[in-house]
């Protein structure tokens, strides 16, 4: 860990001591492979820590409980995408064939729910589907093409085949780099570094 | 009633010290290949300079493309008259040719979608191409139903959009139901595709050796860091696409088969159009998998990704489809013949002894018959001959759209009113034309997108699971 700052200087990032100082993002460790990386995040989770991540180059499976993630909030956006699917698709065809220009064709009813059905049901499907692509950009903050992270030289081998856990500096439990050196040496972190912001 | 150890006299504990005997599963990635292996393998397909192979077939891919492109601006400067489509038969080639391309595009979305939802982790090599083959297919199916309109500059009064006459479109009828469905399709399909491909083109920026490399891969990789925080919703959402993309993928094909059935044309007004026509999309669909995989499994020696594990199952898959698709052809005469309704058993006899029986035939030799062979091992694994009949099979398929549209039509209830269908050279060119579109499509996907998921690819290795000693 040579890139570390002399003492605790920066530890917190506190803009009062000087404002052009670069601010501490985190720390960061790598790992080899996926147990190792897996049981880190037991311990790391155990020790109450909340602003950390694993990066990956692949979904781990598991890794959401062992690091204690809550459930992803995008169900319930793909339920809203749909619900304004159906209702979008019920307005559409309510208004166009049965209350702008009413066609008569078989003498049926001007509306109803059975007849533009494929058009309702696709209508649910495309909105639902909105409501989850977009979704997954807004839960996962992405575009996001400027990051602290992507300055650090190994982090480019995290989507190839290194898994690296960051711990930032904004989670209460960071007192200090070196405590965070530390305890990532600990659990087998190698190439331990520092980000700035 | 006697117990099983009373029955036998052995100790019943002796059940206990049994353990069942641990099936290995087949692998999925051979000769242990590590992750920085995938990684190489896959990237380097975008990376090295372009193949010479890759030139030649691309300048082919565009001078055949140029003939849908002739094709079209002969029809939109002079007529709907030049495809051959004339009393009584007023769906021609057109029709065939987009329900075609359009059940080519099925075998993608089963695959990324059903498949995963059934957990079946041998997807995985293959759903990349399987989804940019859906889209392309898309595509290319678009194409005949736009310019069947005629006045193609009028298109856009397919979607409920004001226009002029303060009219909108119809909701009762079958085609709008069609406009609806084939773009929600797309769109869906475009989604599912790209936002697979987000960690992957991630990949490719954090190897980009040069500037534009990495701006433009970076654009497209929108910044992914491949944190678990993402994972687990970009995972959440994956799922949740492939939800939703099996009840599209199922109700696209059946709405195409609405098209059809909601008519009162004898052979066409049934009941079983939609499972039918599903079991033939997603036969043809697989075809053409395998008719593009086996050919870049050789050139980009993908041999370790792609096995003969995943090879059986697809052919096996075109086995159990094409079989489906065969009792489909034998319930529908038992069901003309059943009815009492002389215009349907009509429809069927001519449809097998008619005017077209030439069409009928091939179209049985090609579904029922050669898919037949894959019962056989040693078939499976000659992967040459796995091609040919995978050829065969799309040879079929589009046979089995032109049996239903045209038979059907030039033979309908007053024989004074018969005809017999036949295409034009401009038919004929611009579908040509619309394999060399497809053709343009994939291949610039194969050189400058990732041809196989990495990370999913990753996953499904032995050193992936987190509890492995």
């Amino acid at each position: 860990m040579n890139d570390l700052p002399p003492a605790t200087e920066a530890s917190r990032g506190d803009p009062r001591r000087d404002p052009r100082a670069p601010r501490v993002y985190g720390v960061t460790a790598s790992f080899q492979r996926a147990p190792e990386v897996y049981q880190a995040a037991e311990r790391i989770r155990d020790l109450g820590w909340t602003r950390w991540d694993v990066h990956t180059p692949f979904p781990i499976h598991g890794l959401d409980a062992a690091m204690g993630l809550p459930r992803s909030s995008i169900p319930r956006l793909t339920l809203l995408g749909g619900v304004t699917g159906f209702i979008f698709g019920c307005l559409l065809t309510w208004y166009t064939n049965s209350y702008d220009y009413p066609l008569i064709v078989g003498g049926k009813p001007f509306w109803s729910v059975i007849y533009p059905f494929p058009v309702l049901y696709e209508c649910t499907i495309l909105f639902a589907a909105f409501g989850t692509f977009f979704g997954q950009f807004i839960t996962n903050r992405l575009p996001h093409h400027h990051h602290p992270l992507f300055e650090l030289p190994q982090f480019a081998r995290v989507t190839d085949d290194t898994f690296m856990v960051v711990l930032e500096a904004t989670d209460p439990r960071f007192r200090s780099p070196e405590e965070a050196r530390d305890l990532l040496a600990s659990l087998g972190g190698k190439d331990i570094s520092l980000v700035r912001d | 009633m006697a117990s099983h150890s009373e029955l036998s006299g052995n100790p019943p504990e002796a059940l206990g010290r049994v353990r069942p005997a641990e099936l290995a599963r087949p692998e999925l990635v051979l000769n242990k290949r590590p992750f920085h292996w995938v990684t190489d393998k896959v990237c380097s397909i975008v990376e090295e300079p372009t193949p010479t192979w890759w030139k030649v077939l691309f300048v082919a891919a565009l001078l055949i493309a140029s003939f849908t492109g002739v094709g079209l601006l002969y029809l939109v400067s002079t007529g709907t008259g030049v495809w051959g489509l004339r009393s009584p038969a007023g769906w021609g080639w057109a029709i065939v040719n987009f329900v075609f391309w359009v059940g080519i595009g099925h075998a993608g979305t089963l695959i990324s979608a059903i498949l995963c939802l059934l957990r079946q982790k041998w997807r995985t090599s293959i759903n990349r191409a399987a989804e940019a083959m859906t889209i392309f297919a898309v595509c290319c199916a678009g194409i005949f139903p736009l310019f069947h309109v005629g006045r193609v500059w009028f298109a856009w009064w397919l979607f409920p959009i004001p226009n002029q006459n303060a009219i909108w479109p119809q909701f009762r009828s079958p085609l709008e139901w069609d406009v609806f469905a084939v773009s929600t399709y797309f769109t869906v399909s475009a989604l599912f595709w790209y936002m697979g491909m987000i960690p992957d083109l991630a990949t490719i920026r954090d190897r980009a050796q040069t500037l534009w490399r990495k701006a433009v891969y970076g654009f497209l990789a929108m910044g992914w860091r491949g944190g678990n925080r993402q994972w687990s919703n970009f995972e959440m959402a994956y799922l949740l696409l492939a939800g939703l993309s099996t009840p599209l993928v199922l109700s696209v094909h059946t709405i195409v088969s609405f098209d059809f059935a909601v008519s009162i044309v004898p052979g066409w007004h049934t009941t079983i159009f939609p499972p039918y026509f599903v079991a033939g999309a997603i036969f043809s669909g697989f075809a053409m998998v395998l008719t593009l995989m086996l050919p870049l499994r050789a050139i980009y020696r993908l041999h370790d990704v792609i096995t003969q594990y995943h090879i059986d199952n697809m052919t096996k898959i075109i086995l159990a489809t094409g079989t489906m698709v065969g009792y489909a052809y034998a319930t529908e005469f038992f069901i003309a013949a059943y009815s009492g309704n002389p215009y349907e058993k009509f429809a069927f006899i001519n449809r097998a002894f008619g005017q077209y029986a030439w069409a009928y035939w091939i179209m049985v030799t090609c579904n029922v018959i050669s898919p037949q062979l894959f019962w056989f091992k040693a078939v499976r694994e000659n992967h040459a001959l796995v091609w040919i009949i995978c050829l065969f099979v799309n040879v079929g398929m589009w046979f089995e759209r032109f049996v239903i549209t045209v038979t059907s039509l030039a033979n309908d209830y007053l024989p004074s009113s018969w005809g017999y269908y036949s295409p034009t050279i401009v038919d004929i060119f611009t579908f040509f034309g619309t394999f060399g579109f497809f053709s343009v499509l994939f291949l610039l996907f194969v050189r400058f997108l990732p041809l196989l998921p990495m990370a999913e690819i990753k996953m499904v290795t032995p050193q992936a699971d987190p509890h492995a000693h």
